[in-house]
């Protein structure tokens, strides 16, 4: 083939560009209808109520309804909360990631099942769990409250304990994952250098895994913020000390449907915020 | 006769030009002439010397690692200042035996003593051991000078003193131009010294290279194996490098271990090796047709096919080896034949090989011949065609099992 010219490149392009646009639309006529209706059902299932959302918000009132005092304490008590439950998840969740990645010992599978469990527990389940080992009557809170005095139900930190039972399992399967792929040969390059297996990680495992970790550490960070179940049934509903976002719009759209559908917007904002975050990990699948 | 058989002709190809380079850097090694009968018991004089210092200091190892139906029994004696290559198919077990003395893989059995203690236990950690892995894997987040400075760091440097250490590696192999470099912006070459001076910065006793050129192109190769024969001859503890490049081994090695199977099946200088192969393996890594038989005076009886006329005077067990250029071959029976080995074959394939041929032949005797593209045409040479292939007994070199 000739180097085109400058115009009949140009031409080229154009030809190629129609060309590809028509296969695209044969492409689009050969998908079978059996399949193409349910999936265009499906879109629709899960699009118009995010549209109606939209359609429906009293935007004339909603800087006044987003600017009302209970509107920021519930959602600057979801923001601290729900980072505090990442922060706990990260500082337990990654070595326990890379316990299941990297050492062999029996029963790992079976470990893993029990820590991934809360993935699909439903999260009340969660919540009357966690009342069961951490109430005041229970297996650890009665030494918890008896010996050092901590109560954790119904107060902030249980709302941080009960995020954090539910996001974390999210946080330990991404960074095994990341783990997993990660080439181990470089701790044994690190090893055969002088670094113990802790140095090793510290300083060649977890800058190769930052990014895992990160993504990580943002999908658990919009599931704690989304907690409902176990945050209820766990630290109650007190505004201002354990009244999250979740918990105030399920709230408001008993007493005042508007205000439920402003909060619902922040929280779908922050939801868009964490999808762009991550799509140069997710989207780019396609 | 130091080519491989050319089995993959690019291969071939390369490997030829390189030798000829090879023999630029290391003009003492005369491995080209069969006939050259030098006696085997200076070069085992030689060894046996080497051997008495590795007891005391240097590294003194019997690996054996069972993994299942897999057994690597290795035995391995290397004096400080000398370069050990094992060199063996893929498979073989070289970098299991290579594993096994950096701490990584455990031994089943066996003994490992580097300078006089023992190293079974020590983790690798712990151990004095460099090493540079076949790709390198320098730290992907850390330029080269923090790559090099690992090694200090992790014995307990401070930051200033590793990254002044580091420096001066990087000096000392010409890369301080590249010490802020992170590894993807350096060509496979300066990966490669980079990998070398990390391991040579925690002053290893033991040096380990894994393929050590492996990865590098053919161009670059040259290049980085005469520098790293520099560099290894300058490094006075013991260094074993594992390959599966007789070329590499040969340049880079004062000796060579010839591991098949997970076991030691020949050792000794590389010319010793390429005279007196004692496997098909080896015979065909250094290129010659390689026989075993029964000796009984000038003749040879093999153990499957024609007898062998040599010069050699034997009894017993032997080996028979003679180069593809010592071949002729002839379309009809050649007549008046002198001391001649003369046998009837069949072209099984023909290979371009440098400017020559190298025919694959079957038949009575299964070899190789080397012969000019002339010649070739002339005979007429395709596969299938039947045709005459004789050796002088002269061409032929006959040695004890």
């Amino acid at each position: 083939m000739t180097v085109p010219t400058d115009r009949s490149g140009a031409a080229a392009d154009t030809i190629r560009g129609g060309l590809r646009r028509r296969r695209v639309r044969a492409q689009v006529r050969g998908v079978p209808l059996p399949l193409l209706v349910p999936a265009l059902i499906g879109v629709a299932f899960l699009v118009v109520p995010l549209i109606a959302l939209l359609v429906r918000a009293p935007w004339r009132s909603l800087p006044e309804l987003l600017t009302s005092a209970e509107v920021w304490q519930a959602l600057r008590l979801s923001l601290v909360c729900a980072t505090a439950a990442t922060a706990v998840s990260l500082v337990v969740g990654v070595p326990l990631a890379w316990l299941l990645a990297r050492v062999e010992f029996p029963g790992r599978g079976l470990l893993r099942a029990l820590v991934t469990l809360p993935l699909v527990l439903p999260p009340v389940v969660g919540g009357v769990a966690l009342l069961m080992a951490l109430g005041r009557n229970g297996i650890v809170g009665k030494t918890l409250d008896s010996w050092f005095g901590v109560t954790l139900p119904f107060t902030t930190a249980g709302v941080v304990v009960a995020e954090a039972f539910v996001a974390m399992p999210f946080l330990v399967i991404s960074v095994e994952g990341t783990l997993r792929a990660a080439d181990p040969r470089y701790e044994e390059a690190a090893a055969t250098l002088g670094a113990s297996r802790f140095t090793a990680f510290r300083r060649v495992t977890l800058p190769l895994i930052a990014p895992g970790i990160a993504a990580g550490a943002v999908l658990a960070w919009a599931r704690a913020l989304g907690e409902f179940g176990a945050t209820i049934t766990f630290a109650g509903n007190f505004p201002g000390r354990t009244q999250t976002m979740p918990l105030a719009v399920y709230l408001a759209l008993q007493s005042d449907p508007e205000a439920a559908i402003a909060l619902s917007l922040v929280l779908l904002a922050v939801s868009v915020a964490v999808l762009a975050g991550l799509r140069d990990r997710w989207m780019t699948a396609g | 006769m130091t080519e491989p058989e050319p089995k993959k002709s690019t291969a071939a190809q390369r490997t030829v030009h390189d030798v000829h380079d090879a023999r630029d850097v290391r003009d003492v090694r005369d491995r080209h002439d069969v006939n050259d009968v030098r006696p085997a018991d200076s070069l085992a004089d030689e060894l046996d010397v080497r051997r008495a210092g590795a007891t005391a200091d240097g590294l003194d190892a019997h690996l054996v690692v069972q993994r299942g139906a897999f057994r690597l029994d290795v035995t391995l004696n290397v004096a400080p200042g000398e370069v050990v290559a094992l060199l063996g198919p893929n498979g073989a077990g070289k970098t299991t035996a290579l594993r096994a003395l950096a701490g990584l893989t455990p031994l089943t059995d066996g003994r490992l003593r580097l300078d006089g203690s023992a190293l079974d236990g020590t983790p690798p950690e712990s151990r004095p051991v460099g090493v540079v892995f076949q790709d390198y894997l320098l730290f992907p987040h850390l330029t080269a000078l923090d790559n090099v400075a690992f090694g200090p760091r992790c014995q307990g440097a401070t930051k200033a003193e590793a990254r002044a250490q580091a420096a001066e590696w990087l000096d000392r192999l010409g890369l301080a131009a590249h010490a802020g470099a992170k590894p993807r912006r350096l060509s496979g070459g300066q990966a490669q010294r980079v990998a070398l001076a990390r391991a040579l910065a925690t002053r290893p006793r033991l040096l380990l290279l894994d393929e050590p050129l492996a990865a590098l192109d053919a161009r670059t190769r040259l290049e980085v194996r005469a520098q790293l024969r520099r560099h290894l001859a300058e490094f006075e503890a013991v260094a074993v490098l594992v390959t599966h490049d007789p070329l590499d081994a040969m340049v880079l090695a004062d000796r060579l271990v010839v591991v098949e199977h997970g076991r030691v099946v020949q050792e000794g200088a590389p010319s010793d090796i390429a005279r007196h192969p004692r496997t098909d393996y080896i015979a065909q890594l250094v290129g010659l047709n390689l026989y075993r038989g029964e000796a009984d005076g000038h003749t040879v009886r093999l153990d499957a096919g024609p007898p062998i006329t040599t010069t050699e005077v034997l009894s017993g067990p032997v080996f028979v080896a003679f180069p593809p250029s010592a071949v002729t071959l002839y379309r009809d029976r050649p007549t008046g034949a002198s001391a001649r080995n003369l046998w009837h074959c069949e072209v099984a394939g023909l290979e371009t090989h440098g400017d020559q041929i190298r025919a694959d032949l079957t038949g009575e005797l299964p070899l190789a011949a080397d012969l000019t593209t002339v010649a070739a045409a002339e005979l007429d040479l395709h596969p299938g065609a039947r045709v005459w292939a004789a050796v002088k007994a002269t061409q032929t070199h006959a040695y004890p099992v």
